[in-house]
């Protein structure tokens, strides 16, 4: 069994992932905060939150991104009509249920309508909680979405200084800044590897551990992924046959980890995908130095990930991020897994499907629900598709 | 989301002869004949969107404005549209998808024909007012794959907290002033005067006045109108194509000279079968309609003596009731505070409190919400807000579920059971009320 520079063996690392993953309770973001009356924690949904000012405050940020295949939806349906998506459901289960009762502070980006909303359901459902829609900017002008931005940062880091009882101070937040830097250069990492050889590091396990960014402090989840390298870089583990493929679409409902587990199985290494977008949301670092508002601001607007989310004012440029992905990760094909019911995902999907026709890229598309079971059809599906690409590629 | 309803031929003699609706037809009809004669005479087009229409500023640029919603809507009246999503679906498009954009997308793929049977031209811009809906920037996105042209996004903020803050109307203006400006008078060709912006927005605000002047004629008992069926003809021109014209200042006054006429007269509103029986049941609606089955939707209501007094629907394109006015004195900020103030760009709690004052302001039975499969900017959390607005005033609500421009979700035989037993509850309300007093 591999081991890390510190000795931790991979097995035992995804383990811990995988017991934060099932912790439907968030028993160590509790516990963190137990340990000290002062501490807060602050949740936030997808797609994107500058979580380096919830840190700059010495709170947890805390991603909430549904409930899973493991939560019983009691509650949560009795709020939603059956044609929308499940996430918000699930969330409001976690809610309701209490299992979210510690959380001091609730982020709703703007990442639909949906999401939009539950900002303003969780204001009448729980009033005691700090809510906020977390809007961004649409334009990408330093001197118009980017001044906007800087002052919607600013209005947050009051809150959360508010919050706190004690203003946030840029040294603080600069400090924070640099060490989310850390943890988004060894996510880029990870992710690197991964397309490297995906045989040494399983898409199911790369995302665990991926995962476990949301629950835990960055300083502890830097150093998990660390381990987690240094562990699966000294093993060498079986490599299979199969073919290489991005993932996309899997940007906010999460797709089971069965799901994720069955592409594997089914021929295709996940080389690269959307998944949880929020640990590698700006693709460059931000300086540390200057002031710190206008830097998230401004890599937020140059150096940040595309998605359904986000408008792209560039024809030409529209879906050239899952090619880019395409070629980068040396992918042979793309995974359309799109969560039912999903507005970004599924509009998007037509464009970037032209897209990759035009790049003479392979692509299959299903869709999914966090809580789907049933995975014999999708294993059907990207077994054929890795099929037909090795025969493409045989050709 | 969106309006505007050519009045279409069959409803009762006396309505034929109201002097707003002949205005309306020949409006919307010389409407679609100039944009469908593009072609001809080289006007330049510009699409956009109803919540968050800025066409006060796209008429400075003498650009015909054309509203894909509002021709998704006709090709639902039209019972064309169902054929245009299956079509849309057939090329890729997804069955969870709003079946607006696919009702559009649709109708392209099969030629693009107008409500009056021409082509509708290609647009030279799209001006993608990015205003309380995120399916928007995805359908835009869509149309400039397809027309290639200039793409304007013009995004509002949404408004989470309840308020405008100067950092929105700001972000606003400046997008307004360096984007959305210059590219408008690149296309065009014609320079921006700000003089004629004013000119135009004091023409939108003579309108508005007349506009909220009939919605809130429903206050009377009966009321006059119906806001919710009726109030989508009422809306069209100044969601769509007219704000800031004479035509819709011509129709909005005598529109409301025809309502003063029927509160002096005591009469209820004007349906498809002529004037309303007695008014029994006065309703306040949440959400958009189904328009593939229209007239056989409002027909429920009115066999049973249900009004609508007051809908949200009818404040998408803009609300006005509770004050707001376009203002010449402030020609961006206005725009901007329109567009941030539009009903589906409002928290879930303001659209709690403003269907709550509905309810005791105009006197209603209770709310009734028509729950749209389409749009999630309207739908999710519809069901937080009736056991919310519910609990608030004490008085009956209830749920239906139908689609827009889908005819494969309109239910007629369910909604109209769920209508049947909602009167009867309103009915049991009643009683109980009497009996307590
Ligand atoms: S899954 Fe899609 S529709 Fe649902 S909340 Fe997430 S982004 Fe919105
Ligand atoms: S989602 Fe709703 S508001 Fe948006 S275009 Fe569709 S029907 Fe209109």
């Amino acid at each position: 069994m591999a081991t890390s520079l510190n000795g931790s063996k991979t097995s035992d690392i995804v383990a811990r992932a995988q017991a934060l993953f099932d912790d439907l309770s968030f028993t160590s973001a509790r516990q963190w905060k137990a340990a000290d009356p002062s501490r807060k924690v602050v949740g936030y949904l997808p797609i994107y939150v500058p979580r380096e000012i919830i840190h700059a405050a010495g709170f947890l940020p805390l991603g909430i991104v549904g409930g899973g295949d493991q939560l019983e939806v009691i509650h949560g349906d009795a709020y939603y009509q059956s044609y929308i998506c499940r996430i918000p459901r699930s969330t409001i289960e976690l809610g309701v249920s209490g299992r979210i009762d510690f959380v001091d502070g609730m982020l709703f980006p703007s990442i639909c309508d949906v999401i939009r909303n539950l900002s303003g359901m969780w204001k009448m459902m729980f009033p005691n909680v700090y809510v906020r829609y977390f809007d961004v900017p649409q334009n990408y002008r330093d001197d118009i979405g980017g001044s906007y931005y800087v002052n919607e940062l600013a209005e947050l880091m009051h809150d959360l200084g508010k919050l706190r009882g004690k203003p946030i101070t840029d040294d603080e937040l600069r400090n924070s800044i640099a060490i989310y830097n850390e943890n988004r250069r060894l996510v880029r990492e990870l992710y690197e590897f991964r397309a490297e050889r995906p045989w040494q590091a399983p898409a199911a396990e790369a995302y665990l551990v991926l995962r476990a960014g949301l629950v835990l402090q960055v300083e502890e989840h830097s150093a998990m992924i660390r381990d987690y390298l240094a562990a699966v870089r000294n093993e060498e583990r079986p490599r299979r046959d199969n073919c290489r493929v991005v993932l996309t679409g899997v940007f906010c409902e999460q797709p089971p980890l069965n799901l994720i587990k069955s592409i594997e199985l089914a021929g295709c290494y996940v080389v690269d995908d959307d998944l949880l977008l929020v640990t590698r949301w700006l693709t460059a670092d931000v300086p540390t130095e200057g002031k710190p508002l206008e830097n998230l601001a401004r890599t937020f607007l140059h150096q940040s990930e595309s998605t359904a989310a986000k408008y792209e004012p560039d024809l030409k440029e529209k879906g050239q991020h899952l090619v880019r992905a395409v070629r980068r990760s040396r992918a042979e094909g793309v995974i359309f897994a799109c969560p039912s019911f999903c507005d970004p995902a599924l509009l998007e999907r037509p464009m970037l499907q032209h897209v990759l026709k035009d790049a003479e890229i392979p692509y299959i598309a299903f869709k999914y629900a966090e809580n789907s079971g049933q995975m014999q059809p999708i294993r059907e599906q990207a077994g054929t598709f890795a099929d037909s690409i090795k025969l493409w590629s045989g050709a | 989301m969106t309006i505007i309803v050519t009045p279409k031929a069959g409803p009762a003699k006396d309505i034929e002869k109201d002097a707003s609706m002949v205005k309306q037809k020949e409006m919307m009809a010389a409407h679609y004949d100039r944009l469908t004669n593009v072609p001809q005479t080289g006007e330049k087009v510009c699409a956009t969107f109803v919540p968050g229409n800025l066409n006060e500023l796209i008429m400075c640029f003498d650009l015909v404005n054309n509203l894909p919603e509002v021709n998704a809507i006709q090709s639902g009246l039209r019972r064309q549209s169902g054929a245009y999503v299956l079509e849309a679906e057939k090329i890729g498009h997804s069955e969870d998808v709003c079946t607006y954009v696919k009702s559009d997308i649709g109708m392209m793929a099969k030629g693009n024909i107008g409500p009056n049977g021409k082509k509708m031209p290609d647009p030279d811009v799209l001006l993608l007012s990015y205003t309380g809906c995120f399916t928007f920037m995805k359908w835009f996105e869509l149309l400039r794959e397809q027309y290639k042209c200039e793409t304007i996004m013009l995004h509002t903020p949404y408004m989470g907290d309840g308020k405008i803050t100067k950092n929105m109307t700001d972000y606003m203006v400046k997008q307004l002033k360096e984007e959305v400006i210059p590219k408008l008078e690149r296309v065009s060709g014609v320079k921006f005067d700000i003089d004629r912006l004013r000119e135009n927005l004091k023409k939108s605000a003579r309108a508005e006045d007349d506009l909220v002047r009939v919605l809130q004629s429903a206050k009377h008992k009966p009321s006059p109108i119906d806001a919710y069926f009726g109030g989508i003809y009422y809306i069209g021109p100044i969601f769509g194509a007219f704000r800031g014209t004479d035509d819709a200042i011509d129709y909005y006054s005598f529109l409301r000279a025809e309502v003063e006429e029927r509160i002096a007269a005591g009469k209820g509103p004007v349906t498809p079968d002529g004037d309303m029986g007695k008014e029994k049941y006065r309703l306040v609606v949440e959400g958009p309609p189904n328009y593939t089955n229209f007239r056989q939707f409002w027909k429920m209501f009115y066999d049973e003596g249900a009004v609508v007094v007051a809908s949200t629907y009818s404040k998408v394109g803009g609300v006005y009731d509770l004050g707001f006015r376009h203002d010449p004195d402030k020609p961006l900020e206005t725009l901007a505070e329109y567009c941030l103030g539009v009903y589906t760009n409002r928290s879930l709690p303001m659209r709690i409190d403003m269907i709550a004052n509905y309810l005791n302001e105009y006197e209603a039975d209770g709310l009734l919400i028509n729950s749209i499969k389409s749009c999630n900017s309207f739908s999710a959390g519809q069901l937080l807000i009736m056991r919310e607005v519910e609990k608030r005033t004490g008085k009956p609500a209830a749920f239906i579920e139908s689609d827009l421009v889908d005819p494969r979700y309109f239910s007629a035989a369910n909604i109209k059971n769920r209508l049947e037993s909602y009167f009867q509850m309103i009915e049991q309300k009643r009683a109980g009320g009497r009996a307590a007093a």
